[in-house]
């Protein structure tokens, strides 16, 4: 076997997890925070003000960050659903279970920031259009997640469970991102995620894509949190948890 | 640009500063959350393994 492949086996056992993830989390913070300034600061104070929608545009460098992350964290929730169901990983099963607060947290902040966004720009805080439907199908998606979850019992039965709605659910995601083109609506386009060039510029851009970056990576620590968390649940019985409560 | 005119962002303040704000808090409470959950489970842990020690 390959250092590589021995290493992510190593990840697999919880107390190695446990320890490794333990020393890996103050730098991801640190790493993130700076992120986190450094786009805020680019975004609220450098970025100058859109040209129609003025300063309220800059709602932007938390909303698109949000709504991102609520696809992103979805599909990394099936996913990892999915190798938990074929291979039978426990980190795996954990990564999908612990994903879903996360998930619905940006989830419910991109509508929340978009209803926010949406009252002075479009003159109403809701509009029943396809792409805030099934975002708000999204929201949905990830508490019927974490319900089944809790109403299972056995938790490797449970987790089992949850993987098969999280792909199910896996159909609203393309829906979510094509809404803005196959219906019409208020929202307006994508100005980022598409083939050709941005239509934003650079200054208003590099702000939001380190806005991005910083979210993601605040996905990757609470995941983190709450993976711990988990396995010290899971494991409460098991000789490396006693030796890290014995004082 | 005065620290007035950055806190009224030409009049869309409100907005802005309550979606940056409604963020933070819950950024920072989900980050507070798993930490709180993690050191509640470690103490109810360790407090059954002393009651089982006594116990034998």
């Amino acid at each position: 076997m390959n250092p590589v492949m021995k290493w992510i086996h190593l990840l697999g056992s919880p107390p190695y997890f446990y320890r490794f993830s333990g020393k890996l989390l103050p730098w991801l913070s640190v790493l993130c925070i700076i992120l986190f300034v450094w786009g805020l600061y680019g975004g609220l104070v450098q970025a100058p003000a859109d040209y129609q929608q003025s300063d309220a545009f800059r709602i932007i460098y938390v909303h698109v960050p949000s709504a991102w992350m609520s696809l992103f964290v979805y599909v990394t929730m099936a996913v990892a659903g999915a190798i938990g169901i074929i291979w039978h990983v426990k980190m795996a099963e954990i990564v999908c279970v612990t994903s879903a607060p996360i998930g619905a947290v940006f989830t419910f902040l991109a509508l929340l920031t978009g209803s926010i966004w949406g009252k002075p720009m479009w003159g109403t805080w809701w509009v029943w259009d396809a792409r805030l439907t099934s975002e708000l199908i999204l929201l949905f998606l990830y508490f019927g997640v974490m319900a089944l979850y809790r109403a299972i019992e056995d938790k490797r039965m449970a987790a089992r469970a949850v993987a098969i709605l999280a792909l199910v659910g896996l159909v609203n995601i393309p829906i979510i991102h094509y809404s803005v083109e196959w219906w019409s609506t208020l929202h307006q386009g994508p100005t980022v995620t598409k083939f050709d060039k941005p239509s934003m510029d650079a200054s208003m851009l590099i702000p939001l894509l380190v806005m991005a970056l910083a979210f993601q990576l605040y996905y990757c620590i609470v995941l983190l949190l709450r993976m711990r968390t988990e396995l010290v649940n899971r494991e409460r019985n098991s000789k490396w948890v006693n030796d890290l409560v014995s004082p | 640009m005065t620290f007035s005119e950055f806190i009224n962002m030409s009049g869309y303040g409100h907005y802005v500063w309550s979606s940056f704000g409604i963020t933070l808090v819950l950024l920072v409470w989900q980050v507070i959350q798993p930490i709180n959950e993690l050191n509640e489970l470690k103490r109810k842990i360790s407090q059954s393994n002393l009651r089982n020690t006594k116990r034998r």
